[in-house]
């Protein structure tokens, strides 16, 4: 090797290059069987795992949720439905700009220029694509208005859903209840799966009953989407091959009610302007044809969601019209009561039908100068059962109270219902109270109140004091009344069609136990007592009963008004309103084969022969087919 | 009028190449015909280029390759005052036509060290060694300043298969594998932080699935549930519903994985095995040291950008932006890669000018 100039070996060279590309090689096939090998471990060995990710990726489960059961009404007619109700969207991604599209859309009216930060937040917040909703609820007006301008806003348009209707609102709001926003309670206790897509769960009434059948359940199907979660139309590709199948959503069962709208608005308009409640009810099978409580409210403000103003104007309203007064108002039955103490005195042996007493307008315990006295100043003058009944003397059962004695009239009453829930299929109701020593024992701790007075006696034989009853209890006295003991259960909801196979399943009635009497003869003393209250010469309704082409019976009730405390802050015109006493009314017509029993009770309505008794007439002309046509 | 001097194999391998990139080109830019026209043009150019060179003799490339090598490293200076930039780096340079330096010294680095070792004495002494590092490693830090670190490394790995196929002792190169470990501290020290964040999504990508980890996790997801055989042409869901990001380019093996499956990769990565081995072929047939040394590095430097876009598509290696050669989309390197085997061809043209 010379220093100057380095001769080349030029095969020595050779060799070493073939050396080192071997060595190259085989590295470059070492890195390369190092890349076939992750190859191999993610497409043959882990290929299941990752197969399984990949559907997960575009596949999306979207859930359909069911269409809700319409409840109809006695004679078939839509009590709720679903209509499609129009709701303002803005979808982001088509908007160019937010700021201005907002803006002119407040100036339109169609939003609040409040809530522009608030839809601008939403529209920040979501996918681009997902629309913001605007507005839950356009009128036809708004969509009209909106139609015309639609082109100056893209992005922006109208899109239809299903939302509860009550085409009757107030008129069956406090039966048929009302379906409101899920909320974080409801979502606790509903089967997740079943309401999957669903904002809307039945809150009271009807509604909330029978949620279970009027839902229906949740189908789903699959979408496929794209990285960003943009769904993709199904048309498109070969890729909606492998999706698993959809379920469709198995629409709610269809409610049938038994109560009859007409008698619902007879009895709503009886009772406008008044507080108050009616229910009515078939005493062979139980079907209630009425329920109404006045005032009431608009069942579709739920639906759709009001305002915090609009919920706290119904809560505040001292009339109170969110109160399921005939479920839940607790009165002093008052002289309704007559007719099931006349049975029990002559049951119990506490009178007979001969007996008659003097009423000279009041009572006095022995050894005692306290006054008793008959709501008639002057007296009654001389009494047998069946005018202390037709008349609703007082004194007569005052005189006969202590024979009958406070725990024969609970145990009595009690077998007509009264201090027990009636059982109605909606819930919600108050139990009501009929005292008894026993009741009176655990219900104070003072031992003084504890014990049960004379007096406390006279004055539970005309249903005052610590007795109280629901107009729905009532009702289901005056129907066992009127099937001379035998008693069913009150139900609102007559049949239930299941929503996919349209199956009826008819609620069959519940009977309850007996009024069972030793003597029947004694019905006859009673019931003819009733008749007489509407058609007898002194009948305290003859004025309701007279001229009617049928026979019917009744009892009038008038119970006085403890309390105003509450309504301290009306002016003095109204605290005599108020201060007024409350009037009832049961009833039951025809006489002889009974179709219907009716409960009437209007809060400080003073006389219940002559406010109460023609409401509870109206229902029974009409259910009886006397009535005259109802406008709509 | 001399025949062409056009190598058969090579050609038709890389033709194939081309011809099944093009398939999963088709699928993955969403089966759009003007992308792939696009493609087709671009390969077109890039293929005539090749031919172009492959007319010339070894001899003519070597006596220019050190004034190319110069002019390049001019260029690479400009970019770093006057180049455009583009997504937070200067890597192009607009003189008359637009162009990135970086992708002619890809060819300038092997070639000026093919030049140096050409006269004389294999193995290279030290000293030689020391000045091929020095040619090596100025143009590196030159692009990894742009910054352009996949770039500048990959020329570095050029360069230094050069040396490793000159016959640089085992020694030297075990030396050298030790001084990688504080170099790649240093490395760690010059990375950006979505340099580092790459690494470290690397090691653990599920870490992170909606942000630095998310490309290695579909990308993962589309190659494992391709299968032996694929979902089959265009009907890749991970790639048309854009689970997959930069699918037509860096991650396009994945949709090759998705779509035709096991056997789909492993025929890419034959013939691109078959092409290699060709270039390594023409190398040890090649009569002088600069032919020998430029040819082997070409196609070993080929054999670097499939491992690594493949090693970092299938998560063996982080994320680093090298596209899949000849089948990602794009025209900048393929031009340089087409030239590159211009010169193999050119070489095997030649190798039996000279008596042996």
């Amino acid at each position: 090797m010379s220093l100057l100039s380095p001769i080349k070996d030029h095969h020595r060279e050779r060799q070493l290059f073939l050396g080192r590309v071997i060595l190259t090689s085989v590295v470059a096939l070492l890195l390369l069987g190092l890349v076939v090998a992750r190859l191999i471990q993610l497409q043959v060995v882990e290929h299941e795992l990752f197969a399984e990710k990949s559907q997960g990726n575009r596949v999306r489960i979207e859930a359909v949720p069911p269409i809700r059961g319409l409840i109809f009404d006695r004679k078939g007619r839509a009590i709720a439905e679903n209509l499609p109700a129009y709701q303002l969207e803005l979808i982001p991604e088509q908007v160019t700009d937010i700021d201005d599209t907002l803006g002119r859309l407040a100036s339109l009216g169609l939003i609040e220029a409040a809530d522009i930060p608030r839809f601008k937040e939403l529209s920040r917040s979501g996918p681009r694509f997902q629309p913001v909703t605007l507005r839950v609820r356009l009128t036809d007006k708004e969509i009209a208005n909106f139609a015309v301008q639609r082109p100056r806003f893209p992005g922006v348009d109208f899109q239809s859903r299903l939302v509860r209707h009550y085409p009757d609102g107030p008129l069956v709001a406090h039966a048929v209840g009302y379906v409101g926003a899920l909320s974080s309670e409801d979502l606790k206790r509903v089967e997740p799966a079943r309401y999957a897509g669903t904002a809307h769960t039945g809150k009271t009434g009807v509604e909330s009953t029978f949620e279970s059948d009027l839902h229906g359940y949740a189908g789903y199907r699959h979408l496929i989407t794209n990285a960003q979660g943009r769904r993709i139309p199904s048309d498109s590709s070969e890729l909606l091959d492998a999706l698993p199948a959809d379920q469709v959503p198995s629409p709610g069962a269809n409610v049938f009610l038994s109560l009859d709208l007409d008698l619902q608005r007879i009895a709503a308009r009886a009772l406008e302007g008044r507080r108050g409640a009616v229910v009515a009810m078939d005493p062979w099978t139980g079907e209630v044809l009425a329920l109404v409580s006045a005032p009431s409210f608009n069942p579709n403000l739920f639906a759709v969601g009001m305002t915090t103003q609009q919920y706290g104007e119904l809560q505040n309203n001292p009339d109170r019209p969110l109160f399921n007064r005939a479920l839940r108002g607790a009165y002093p039955p008052g002289s309704t009561i007559k007719p099931m103490l006349a049975l029990a005195a002559l049951e119990t042996g506490a009178t007979d039908l001969s007996r008659r007493s003097f009423c000279r307008g009041f009572f006095m315990l022995p050894n005692s100068t306290h006054r008793y006295r008959d709501w008639k100043p002057e007296g009654h003058g001389s009494m047998d059962l069946h005018d202390a009944i037709t008349q609703s003397c007082d004194v007569y059962f005052y005189e006969i109270s202590g024979d009958i004695g406070i725990n024969n009239m609970h145990d009595y009453l009690g077998r007509f219902g009264l201090g027990r829930r009636a059982g109605i299929d909606i819930g919600g109701e108050h139990a009501g109270l009929v005292p008894s020593t026993e009741w009176k024992r655990t219900a104070f701790r003072n031992r003084d109140d504890q014990r049960w007075y004379d007096g406390e006696t006279v004055i539970a034989s005309i249903g005052q004091g610590y007795m109280l009853a629901t107009p729905l209890q009532l009702a289901a006295a005056a129907a066992a009344l009127a099937t001379r003991g035998t008693r069913y259960q009150p139900h609102l909801v007559a049949a239930v069609e299941d929503g996919v196979s349209g199956q009826r399943r008819i609620i069959q009635p519940q009977r309850l136990p007996d009024v069972e009497v030793r003597n029947p003869a004694h019905w006859d003393a009673v019931l003819e007592g009733m008749h007489d209250v509407m058609q007898g010469a002194r009948g305290t309704a003859r004025a309701v009963g007279m001229g009617a082409p049928y026979k019917m019976a009744g009892k009038s009730g008038t119970a006085q008004v403890i309390s105003i405390a509450q309504d301290e802050e009306y002016d003095e015109e109204e605290i005599e309103e108020r201060q007024r006493d409350h009037a009832l009314f049961i009833a039951f017509a025809p006489f002889d084969k009974p179709r219907i029993a009716v409960a009437v009770i209007v809060e400080n309505g003073s006389s219940g022969s002559s406010v109460a008794a023609p409401i509870a007439k109206a229902l029974m002309d009409h259910h009886l087919g006397y009535g005259t046509e109802i406008a709509q | 009028m001399r025949r062409l001097q056009i190598d058969g194999p090579l050609l038709g391998g890389l033709l194939l190449i081309c011809g099944l990139g093009l398939f999963v080109l088709y699928s993955a830019v969403g089966e759009s015909n003007r992308l792939l026209v696009n493609q087709v043009v671009r390969l077109g150019i890039a293929f005539v280029g090749m031919l172009v060179v492959a007319q010339m003799s070894p001899d003519f490339l070597r006596r220019w390759t050190p004034w190319g090598y110069a002019a390049g490293l001019i260029l690479l200076v400009l970019v770093l005052t006057s180049g455009e930039v583009s997504q937070g780096a200067r890597r192009w340079l607009d003189i008359g036509i637009r162009f990135q330096p970086s992708e002619a010294m890809k060819l300038g680095v092997p070639m000026m060290a093919a030049w140096f070792l050409h006269e004389r004495q294999m193995p290279p002494r030290l000293g030689q060694l020391l000045v091929i590092a020095a040619l090596i490693v100025v143009p590196t830090l030159l692009i990894a300043r742009q910054p352009d670190l996949g770039t500048a490394l990959l020329i570095a790995a050029s360069g230094i298969l050069v040396l490793i196929l000159a016959g640089m002792s085992f020694r030297l190169i075990a030396g050298m594998g030790v001084l990688t470990i504080p170099g790649a501290f240093m490395l760690w020290h010059f990375m950006k932080d979505y340099q580092k964040q790459r690494v470290l999504t690397l090691l653990d990508p599920d870490s992170d699935p909606l942000g630095a980890g998310y490309n290695i996790i579909q990308s993962k997801i589309a190659i494992g549930s391709g299968g032996l055989f694929g979902k089959g042409w265009t009907n890749g869901s991970q790639a048309h519903l854009e689970f997959l990001p930069e699918r037509d380019t860096d991650f396009i093996f994945a949709v090759l994985g998705e779509e035709f499956g096991l056997l789909g990769v492993l025929t890419l990565l034959t013939l691109y095995m078959f092409v290699i081995g060709r270039g390594l072929y023409i190398a040890v047939q090649a009569h002088d040291t600069y032919s020998r040394l430029l040819a082997g590095s070409i196609s070993l430097t080929f054999l670097v950008y499939v491992f690594v876009n493949t090693a970092m598509v299938t998560g063996l290696i982080p994320v680093v932006g090298v596209p899949l050669p000849l089948v990602s989309f794009g025209g900048t390197s393929m031009v340089t890669l087409m030239a590159g085997f211009g010169i193999l061809m050119a070489i095997h043209a030649h190798r039996k000018l000279l008596p042996h």
